[in-house]
């Protein structure tokens, strides 16, 4: 049993310390490094801890302080939050818990109801609340947008965002800018016209709405040739975006264009589909877009956490963005214009051969029957990464040597149905063998390495070299979190929590917890203690040191 | 369980506010169709053969509401009745075959009166102005959003209590207070001290939402003392409003159905 030796008035001067989360605190959220107030950790989506009481020298004695089991099963993705001591943190499909960050005990739960007619591509999933004042706010996957009293769990206002029956929906944490609060809808699998958009935090009411996918007649709309396609052309934004206060911009990644493996079907570039896109955080207005895979094939998505990361490039400070797509290919941007600094391969890729001056690749698409690399999971997916401005380095987690075979076909937009236009299959070395699906069902990696298998790769943004990787032998669908120690913490399908040196990739710490790890691991402090919090399964565990 | 107030004619109307999802039937066609002192046997009989597997508020079996009506199969009292008799072995539910008719008529008046809610419900617009003006309940409570977090938040206080608990809130409320609501008092052990209401506990810690409305999870190790209290701030309204008055507060709480979509 752990005992708690702190006397309770530090848990009283803890308290005392709890106010509003502002604006300006979410923008200065690295002068509070024992609060964890964003999806990412900080508005440039780093998920790196400035923290430093756990160190590659006393990670061994990491052990489990408490533990939050879940009464629902699937997937847990979300990433929790962590306000001056009380962590807030979504279970499936939208609950929301209140917990004291030091023991695990509840304070509240909110149980929102969905209407029962959302649909989704991909599991119940919800990553977690943003929190303005003291006001939680939810995605839900009926794709409505709700405020929750962060003291009570009482919902203040819940406003539709997207009508579900058309199979909108939100899994995303939303992101709080300023006075608003942002969200972009999933349902890139069925037939949606993708959006970001912000409402007031106060009111609920919608202040901007940017679609990704431009009406006929506004700019871009050129590259979508046939003139209804453009309604039902997908391009989801279902990853909370990043911000940069100081150029009021805020990034998003947005998904696939739909039907999903036809591009045929949609000739021309799909903007903003498989995109970032950089937007006023006022007015909604674009500043700028990349386009990362023109007409894709694929379900190349870009559903990646937009990284911004200041540092020098060719001997000059800047303001970069890096990001290692689904595609397989690792971007460094400049995020004040969008232009196009440099992309390498950082998995084997043959759907293009390389990029050109502009960042846009040169595409080789394989014969029918024949292996595409990376496959439709894509070299990474929606686990977020981490960048260490310590390092410099940008840390991803890879499926590494992974291919699918992709068919295309005619498909025909029915409201709220699939709308897929063909189908892929995994490449496996076994002709007509079991089919080994894309989520693992049980204990037992059916998946294995000749298949694909996950790594931790550590990329340095001045070379798209890779400077070290951790190879695992499953997948891994576990986001990455760095600390100011250089420790680097991950998961992966196996259920093992490994803390790894962010310098060399050396395995410092493991433990076996069991379940799939699917969400980002992050870090707090509470009365001078450094906590980590990972999901493993249906649970929920942290970890500080032996005392 | 007190009951203070007996006007039957009104109980058809504290279903309709309580909004439970009524059948195609209401649970009592016109007022005063069943006999109080059936009611009243019915009552007691309940509580004994039928409250261990239905509870004492009769929603303990999923699809099943029987104060509010909502029932698997059953739509008239004859049905009910039939059902009584023969009981449904394969869900689990025995035949209460040796219930006198008289029994059986005061077990279909309860359930069909509602469990008797023979608690008058006034007009929800007087009750709303009570509340922010001559109740002070805007004091303590939070209502929609707005006022302190000092007392429980009641938004939805119409979806998750029954006119006879309001009542019984409204005019004994140390008396009613729910047990996971009472007021903590808790010194640590350098002299501060402590008090909120309760939100949780366990063997060894205790969550509570402080006069300074903050959330609070605290160590009894680390405590010197701890106390539960078992009287509230609120006061009695059995003085301060006329019967009519707190009718009319009842009816507003009922009409408090918290966000909906």
């Amino acid at each position: 049993m752990t005992r708690y030796l702190v006397p309770a008035f530090v848990l009283v001067l803890a308290a005392g310390l709890a106010a509003q989360v502002t604006s300006d605190r979410l923008v200065n959220a690295s002068r509070e490094p024992q609060n964890w107030l964003t999806y990412s950790g900080g508005y440039a989506s780093q998920r790196h801890t400035p923290l430093r009481q756990i160190t590659p020298s006393n990670v061994k004695t990491l052990e489990q302080k408490w533990v939050l089991q879940n009464q629902v099963f699937g997937a847990w993705e979300s990433s929790p939050l962590v306000v001056d001591g009380v962590m807030y943190v979504t279970q499936r499909p939208n609950d929301v818990l209140a917990l004291d960050a030091k023991t695990g005990r509840v304070f509240w739960l909110y149980r929102y109801t969905n209407t029962g007619d959302q649909q989704v591509c991909c599991g119940a999933n919800n990553r977690g609340v943003a929190i303005l004042g003291d006001t939680l706010f939810m995605g839900t996957l009926d794709a409505h947008l709700v405020a929750i009293d962060a003291k009570t769990g009482k919902p203040l206002w819940i406003t539709e965002v997207a009508p579900s029956k058309l199979a909108y929906s939100i899994t995303l944490a939303p992101l709080v800018v300023k006075d608003k609060v942002l969200v972009g809808v999933g349902g890139g699998e069925y037939g949606i016209r993708g959006f970001v958009a912000a409402y007031d935090a106060r009111t609920g009411k919608q202040a901007w709405r940017f679609y990704t996918i431009p009406a006929p007649g506004e700019p871009g709309s050129e590259t979508w040739e046939k003139d209804d396609d453009w309604e039902h052309g997908g391009a989801p934004a279902w990853i909370t975006g990043s911000y940069d206060p100081a150029l009021n911009l805020t990034y998003w990644g947005i998904g696939n264009p739909g039907p999903d493996w036809n591009p045929d079907q949609r000739r021309g570039d799909n903007l903003y589909s498989d995109s970032v896109v950089a937007l006023d955080a006022d007015t909604g207005a674009l500043k700028w877009h990349f386009q990362f895979t023109p007409n894709d094939g694929y379900d190349y998505d870009a559903v990646q956490v937009p990284v911004l990361a200041d540092m020098n490039w060719r001997g000059a400070p800047a303001k970069l963005m890096l990001w290692a797509n689904r595609n397989g290919f690792f971007y460094v941007l400049d995020r004040v214009t969008g232009r196009f600094l440099s992309g390498t391969p950082f998995v084997k890729v043959n759907w293009a051969s390389g990029l050109d001056e502009k960042g846009r690749p040169l595409q080789t698409p394989q014969p029918p029957g024949s292996p595409t690399w990376p496959g439709n999971q894509g070299g990474t997916n929606w686990y977020s990464p981490s960048f260490s401005p310590r390092t410099e380095l940008f840390y991803v987690s890879a499926w590494v040597e992974y291919a699918s075979i992709y068919r295309k076909e005619e498909a025909v937009y029915e409201p709220g149905r699939r709308f897929n236009g063909g189908g892929q299959t995994p490449v496996t070395p076994t002709p007509d063998s079991p089919g080994i699906g894309i989520g693992r069902r049980g204990p037992i990696n059916n998946w294995t390495n000749a298949a694909g298998h996950g790594a931790v790769l550590a990329l340095d943004p001045r070379t798209g070299k890779e400077k070290w990787r951790f190879e695992q032998y499953d997948v891994t669908d576990s986001g990455i979190l760095t600390t100011a120690t250089d420790l680097l913490f991950t998961g992966g399908r196996e259920g093992y929590f490994h803390a790894l040196d962010a310098r060399t990739g050396a395995l410092l710490w493991k433990v076996s917890l069991g379940g799939s790890i699917v969400n980002g691991p992050m870090s707090y402090e509470v009365d001078g203690k450094q906590y980590v919090t990972v999901i493993s399964g249906n649970v929920l565990f942290t970890f500080a040191l032996r005392e | 369980m007190t009951r203070l107030a007996t006007r039957r004619t009104i109980s058809l109307l504290a279903f309709a506010v309580l909004g439970g999802r009524l059948v195609a039937q209401a649970p009592q066609d016109h007022p005063g169709q069943y006999d109080r002192a059936d009611i009243e046997a019915g009552s007691r009989l309940y509580v004994a053969q039928c409250s261990p597997c239905h509870g004492v508020n009769g929603d303990m079996i999923a699809g099943v509401d029987l104060r509010r009506g909502q029932f698997k199969t059953v739509v008239s009292d004859e049905d009910l009745t039939r059902l009584l008799a023969t009981g449904r072995p394969a869900a689990g539910m025995p035949a209460f075959a040796t219930f006198q008719p008289s029994e059986v008529t005061g077990i279909v008046a309860f359930i069909r009166a509602g469990f008797d809610s023979a608690i008058k419900v006034g007009d929800p617009s007087r009750g709303q102005a009570l509340v922010a003006g001559k109740g002070a309940c805007g004091t303590c409570h939070r209502i929609g959003g707005r006022g302190p977090r000092l007392a429980s938040d009641l938004s939805d206080i119409g979806t998750i209590r029954t006119p006879a608990s309001l009542q019984r809130s409204l005019l004994d409320p140390s008396g009613s207070l729910l047990p996971a609501n009472r007021t903590v008092r808790a010194v640590t052990k350098d002299g501060r001290t402590i008090r909120g209401r309760r939100l949780n506990e366990d063997t060894y810690t205790v969550q509570l939402i402080d006069e300074q409305e903050r959330v609070i999870s605290l160590t009894k190790a680390d405590l010197r003392s701890y106390e539960i209290g078992r009287d509230t701030a609120m006061p009695s309204y059995a003085g301060s409003m006329t019967p009519d008055e707190v009718s009319d507060v009842i009816a507003y709480l009922l009409s408090l159905k918290g966000v909906q979509p």
